[in-house]
């Protein structure tokens, strides 16, 4: 009943190992954010999860006939593209206008549908792109730093939303952050990746103390929380250590 | 009707630049234009390739092209930049082509005939394959619209929901390819792209969507077709060269009026 089930899987480009003995499930209604620093191969296991990427080695196991909700981490749309955003949602085929205005309703920007993508502010095309990944009532979302851009308020209203979907529809959410410690509290789980999985668990809800609210502000609601990392083994951080003896 | 030799070409200048249209789009949109530029130039080789052959000069110019397109992908993908793959194999292509007509003795070769194309031509058999070949394209571009467009806007986007990217790529490749063998008749290997490129180019400033963009670069294309036709009838002038002279006009016209309305004049 596992939604994705990963078991030892390895991605190499060209003589680049960026994953290597991979293992993570899903389940359903679950939320897992991985978290890991630049180059860690976040993106390269979304790839391998939508078939974008070959594994060099190792499985990967979808539900059959699953449906993916995706949510790229940076959509270009080239200024020559003219593109509204009612087109945009219902791009995939046999896409309602209804379930379109529905969706729209239900991201909080119901009056964008005349208008040009291009023209959208960056919270306002997050919330367009998760509106149209949810359209097909998805099993599971996969987020790509989809806060990126967004500033604290903005990410703690997109994750708030993100619960709201999960609770309304139970539709599992895998989703990767850009911040290392920084995770939407609704996490079930946490995986450290770096270029294998570092450590996995639960986050810290740390609304309370004073230290954090300060970092987080006062506005997020809670949505944000901590994932204090519990590394049980050391690596060969030979790049770390060369830029700091540059430094 | 189609007795005239006018007719015939408006006819065929029409045809190309249905095709052309919703290709063009995406050339445009993918960003493209060197690779339409490129892929015309090559067309040069498969002309010469069927003159020395004898085959129909359609075929040996799809087959050229397509194996351009596809040498194109594999010396990318060992790590070369787009733009100089692209200026490598097209300019050599194009060298090697002019070299091998010259060499071509036992026939009397118009040479402009192929680089600035012979409209005026154009004879009912060459329509017959024009408007085949205008037909395959659009239908192929039309079959699979959704799927183009979402490979174009986001390749991450387009695995998720199922499709491969790379067929979509394959798809265009096709297109290129038959698009530019049967307009070398109507405009010549120098000026394809321009046919590709300049309506899409002129429709963005009146679209909305990608759909209309399509719709009106065919409109514009086609008016070019007639109007340069018309043109070059009235002062004397080269067939191909006026029919993108009037697109490249409708283009600089278009521009302004896109310009005047953005700034809400």
């Amino acid at each position: 009943m596992t939604l994705i089930s990963i078991e030892n899987l390895s991605v190499r480009y060209g003589a680049n190992t960026v994953l290597r003995h991979v293992g993570l499930t899903v389940k359903p209604g679950e939320i897992v954010t991985i978290v890991g620093p630049n180059g860690s191969g976040k993106t390269t296991l979304f790839r391998a999860i939508i078939g974008a990427t070959e594994p060099a080695a190792g499985q990967i196991r979808l539900k059959p006939g699953i449906r993916i909700g995706y949510v790229p981490q940076r959509l270009h749309i080239d200024p020559t593209l003219p593109i509204t955003v009612e087109r945009f949602m219902r791009l995939a085929e046999r896409v309602r206008r209804r379930d379109c205005v529905a969706a729209l309703d239900a991201a909080g920007i119901p009056d964008l549908m005349k208008r040009q993508m291009s023209k959208l502010s960056s919270g306002q095309f997050q919330r367009v792109l998760l509106a149209r990944a949810l359209i097909n009532r998805p099993e599971i979302l996969l987020l790509d730093e989809a806060t990126q851009g967004l500033d604290q308020p903005g990410s703690a209203a997109f994750y708030r939303q993100i619960e709201t979907v999960r609770a309304d529809t139970g539709c599992a959410v895998l989703m990767i952050s850009h911040e290392l410690h920084v995770v939407m509290s609704a996490s079930d789980r946490v995986v450290c990746l770096n270029g294998h999985v570092c450590c996995e668990g639960t986050p810290a809800v740390v609304a309370s103390a004073p230290e954090y609210r300060a970092l987080f502000g006062t506005g997020t609601g809670g949505a944000l929380a901590l994932y204090r990392h519990d590394h049980d083994h050391d690596h060969n951080h030979d790049q770390l250590h060369g830029q700091e003896s540059v430094e | 009707m189609l007795d005239d030799f006018m007719t015939r070409a408006a006819l065929a200048g029409v045809g190309v630049a249905f095709a052309a249209a919703p290709l063009g789009c995406f050339v445009v949109w993918r960003r493209m234009a060197y690779f339409g530029d490129a892929t015309a130039h090559a067309a040069m080789l498969g002309v010469a390739l069927s003159l020395a052959m004898q085959i129909s000069i359609v075929a040996g110019t799809v087959m050229v092209v397509l194996v351009m397109a596809v040498a194109v992908n594999l010396l990318t993908w060992r790590g070369y930049a787009m733009d100089t793959v692209l200026g490598v194999l097209a300019h050599s292509a194009l060298a090697f082509g002019l070299v091998a007509v010259s060499f071509l003795s036992g026939f009397r070769i118009d040479l402009m005939a192929y680089l600035f194309g012979d409209i005026l031509a154009v004879s009912p058999g060459d329509l017959l394959v024009i408007w085949g070949g205008a037909a395959l394209v659009v239908t192929l571009i039309a079959s699979r619209w959704s799927a183009l467009l979402t490979s174009t806007l986001n390749e991450e986007l387009a695995y998720a929901g199922g499709l491969d990217p790379r067929r979509e790529q394959m798809i265009l490749t096709l297109c290129m390819a038959v698009t530019v063998a049967v307009a070398i008749k109507v405009v010549g290997v120098l000026l394809i792209a321009a046919m590709l490129i300049i309506p899409a180019a002129a429709a963005r400033n009146l679209a909305r969507t990608p759909e209309a963009m399509a719709m009106i670069a065919a409109a514009i294309g086609g008016v070019s077709a007639v109007a340069g036709l018309r043109a070059a009838y009235v002062l004397d002038a080269p067939a191909g060269p006026s029919i993108v002279c009037v697109a490249a006009l409708l283009f600089a016209g278009l521009g302004i009026v896109g310009w005047r309305n953005h700034r809400g004049t």
